[in-house]
Parts: C-alpha cells; structure tokens; sequence
C-alpha cells in the first residue's frame, strides 16, 4: 500500500532523466542550476519525498532530455548525494553518481561581503581545495568555505 | 618579451621574486633610465593611497615613461555605475600597463580576465598588496646580503596586517624562523600557524616584547596596532604600549638587525630610534621605488642586463 502512494506522488517516466536524493532544502536551488525552469519537457519536482539517509529529500524528472555531466557536476556541492538515472522505455539503463569539479562557476555566491564577485556583474568561481571536508577558495578574494 | 600580471605574492616562484630583487638592485644602482620611452602607464586608485601612487608614479617616470589615470574615483565614470570591467576595457585602449588600487577583494585578478595588457596590484582591499611584500623582501635582502635562514620578528597587530601574513608567504622559499608577539586580541591566525607547520616553517608565539627576543632577532617588523580593533577600549589602553620599541631596548641586539615597518607609525616606535642605525623604516619605503620599477618592468617584459 506504502510503495503504490509513492509511485503515486512521483510519476514513471517514459524517457528522459530522473535525479533523486536531493536533499529537500536545497531542491530549488539545484533546478535553478540545471535551468529546468526553461525546459519546454514535461517537469516533474518532488519534495519533502521520505528518505531514509537524508530524512527528507527532492527529486527532479525531466522527459526527454539527458544532461552533459559537466552541467550534473554543478549540484555536487549542494547534493553530493544526489543520483543520476538514465530512463529509456520506462527502465533504468543507467545510473550514476555526481562528481565534484575541481572548479565551480556560477554555483555559490562568495560569503565575503567585500568580495569584488558581490559587487560587480560578474560570474562567482572557486576552486574546490579539499574534498572531505568539502573546502572551497574564492578565486578573487581567497576567501575559504567549508 | 613575456607580459606578466602580479596580483598576488603567492604566484611568484622563488627564482621570480630573487630575479626582482636582483632587478631592484640594478635600479637602485641605476635609477634613470629611458627604458619606458614611448610606454604609458595607468595608475587606477579606486581608493586613494598617496604614498602607493607616488612611489609607482615615479617609478614610471624615472624610467622614462608617461603616466596616464586618476587618484581619486569621485572623479571618474566610476561614481556614474561604471562597473570595473568598463573601466579596465576602456582605459586598456590607451595604456601598456595598468597599476590598480581597488577597495574590494578580488579587483585586481578579475581585472586580469577582462584585458589583454598586464595588471599590477598596488592592494585591492585586505587582500593583497605584493610591491608592500617586494619592497619589504627587498629590504631584507639589501640589509642582510641574504633571504636565508633569517629570524625574524613580527610584532603588533598580527591578525589583521596584510603586510606580515603576505611576508610570511613569501618567506616560505627561504628556511625563515618566526617569532609572533602580540595580544590575545591580536595573535597571528591559525591558518598562517597550520601554513608554517605544513612548509615546515619554525615559530614561536610570544605575548611579551622581550629583550631575549630582541636579541636574537635579525630583522623586527613592526606593525600598527589599531585602536578600532578592539571591542574593549580597555584592553586597548592595557596593551598599546605593551608593543612599543624604544631605542634602550636596542643596546644588546645583534649588529646586524634592522627595524622595519610598513608605515604608518603612530607610536610603537619611539622617536628616538629614528636616528638608530639599526632604524630602516624610513631606507624601507624609499627602496619601493626600486622594487617597483622591477615590477613596472617585469609586467611589460622588458628586457634588462641581470641573471
């Protein structure tokens, strides 16, 4: 009875790309990166889903459409859980993780307030300088997150 | 005739920054020469800083160049929302260099993403200022007759000067001892610490100025120590003289030890040092001028008789 509820919120798909174990609080964040929301496919967002490693989670589907890795890679900061199916035919035909780059552009804002990237119409990049803990430079300020 | 950029002290090698001090000394040697006929230089001060200005100014023009810019950005399309790429873009049209001053961290290594001509840092924010580090390199190298296997004394306000973090770093390719005194308020940042240990650096942490340490020392970087660093004016008023040099503190140091100072001083040096030989703030400063017409130089590619 469980499982049919939880196909019933979150719809097979024919074709096209399924991420899933996003973590809810960052869901949106993560379709802005993969600019779903100028996708003309069929979109379909879960959130809040029930998850058992991360209590709650998001999961994105989109008909039709696979997605370069490089443009994957992009959520691994925020979700570096997150899952990447590969549907055809209503099968799986293939599953992979996201990887951290060694470079992020356009993925965080920089935390240092004088930070030239907070001031000037410009795109943010830092170099990831740590995998675990996950550390990141700011390339302009130097600034470190963690 | 390779250009080069320097934004941060960080991306100078060994050879590089030993191959500037070299080029300094020749200019030190040789201060006037027709080297830049015909080049034109930008100054950009997005945030005045007049002794900065006038040291690269000069620098410029004592090598023959000509000095195009601005000292004060009310002034300029920057006070109408230009945005700093603008600038660099418009003004990279009339210049073969452009020597930057920018309030905001980060200004001056975006600038080398938006131009094709090389982009000298004169300090953006509280970030980076590497002509400070080379000049202050210089200085130790002329008074010393060596970089190697120096102690060196970092005294004042060691969290927040720009200067000794950066002196630091450049250090690192020359087998340095450190000592750290200061406040609690102001001790040297971890990350600096974790660096020496990982660059298998030596240090000591000191909350007292003593004479043991003064004794020992080869080179004492005097540092400011801000009033407006302190929630507790109190503890400001406790520890501001805790940090003073005086010239009696002075009589048993090594003969080969030099104070130096990134200027300005307010009082943690006293006025009587000043005449002291082993005084060098005032030499320090003045030896920017050759550091800098090394910079100028490098960051055009202009050839010169030195290894």
């Amino acid at each position: 009875m469980k499982t049919q509820k939880k196909e019933l919120a979150v719809a097979a798909l024919k074709a096209g790309t399924v991420i899933d174990h996003i973590p809810a609080d960052v869901l949106f964040k993560v379709a802005q990166l993969l600019d779903v929301e100028n996708s003309e496919m069929q979109l379909t967002i879960g959130n809040n889903l029930p998850s058992k490693s991360l209590g709650k989670k998001g999961i994105i589907k989109v008909a039709d459409t696979t997605f370069p890795q490089s443009v994957l890679n992009r959520i691994a900061l925020l979700a570096p859980e997150a899952n990447v199916n590969i549907i055809e035919n209503y099968e799986v035909i293939e599953k992979h993780r996201v990887e951290l780059p060694d470079v992020l552009v356009d993925v965080v804002k920089c935390n240092n307030p004088k930070c030239i990237s907070n001031n000037e119409p410009m795109s943010t990049r830092f170099i990831v300088v740590d995998r675990n803990p996950v550390t990141i430079r700011c390339s302009y300020c130097g600034h470190i997150r963690r | 005739m390779q250009r080069k950029n320097l934004v941060s002290i960080d991306d100078l090698s060994k050879d590089e920054i030993m191959k500037i001090l070299r080029t300094a000394q020749y200019f030190e040697e040789n201060p006037n020469q027709k080297i830049l006929d015909g080049k034109i230089v930008a100054t950009l001060f997005f945030e005045p800083s007049t002794r900065t200005r006038l040291s690269f100014e000069t620098a410029v023009q004592r090598l023959g160049g000509r000095i195009i810019g601005f000292s004060d950005p009310a002034a300029t399309s920057t006070s109408k929302g230009e945005s700093l790429k603008d600038t660099i873009k418009m003004v990279s049209n009339y210049a073969d260099l452009i020597v930057m001053r920018h309030y905001l961290e980060g200004a001056a290594q975006y600038a080398t993403e938006v131009t094709d001509i090389p982009i000298v840092n004169a300090g953006d924010g509280a970030n980076q200022h590497p002509s400070q580090t080379l000049l202050d390199l210089y200085s130790i190298y002329k008074t010393q007759g060596t970089l190697e296997n120096l102690t060196i004394t970092m005294v004042g306000d060691l969290k927040y000067g720009r200067t000794v973090h950066s002196l630091l770093i450049a250090m690192r390719h020359f087998n340095p001892t450190f000592r750290f005194i200061a406040c609690q308020e102001l001790q040297m940042p971890e990350v600096y610490k974790k660096f020496c240990e990982k660059e298998g650096i030596s240090y000591t942490e000191h909350t007292d100025f003593n004479q043991a340490v003064i004794d020992t020392s080869d080179i004492i970087y005097m540092t400011r120590v801000q009033r407006e660093r302190f929630t507790d004016i109190m503890e400001y008023e406790k520890v501001k003289d805790l940090y003073r040099l005086r010239n009696c503190m002075l009589d048993s140091a090594r003969s080969n030890l030099k104070i130096l100072h990134p200027l300005p001083r307010v009082n943690e040096i006293d006025r009587d040092v000043d005449d002291n030989p082993m005084a060098y703030y005032f030499q320090q400063a003045g030896n920017g001028l050759y550091a800098r017409q090394a910079i100028i130089c490098r960051a055009l590619g202009v050839t010169l008789p030195v290894e």
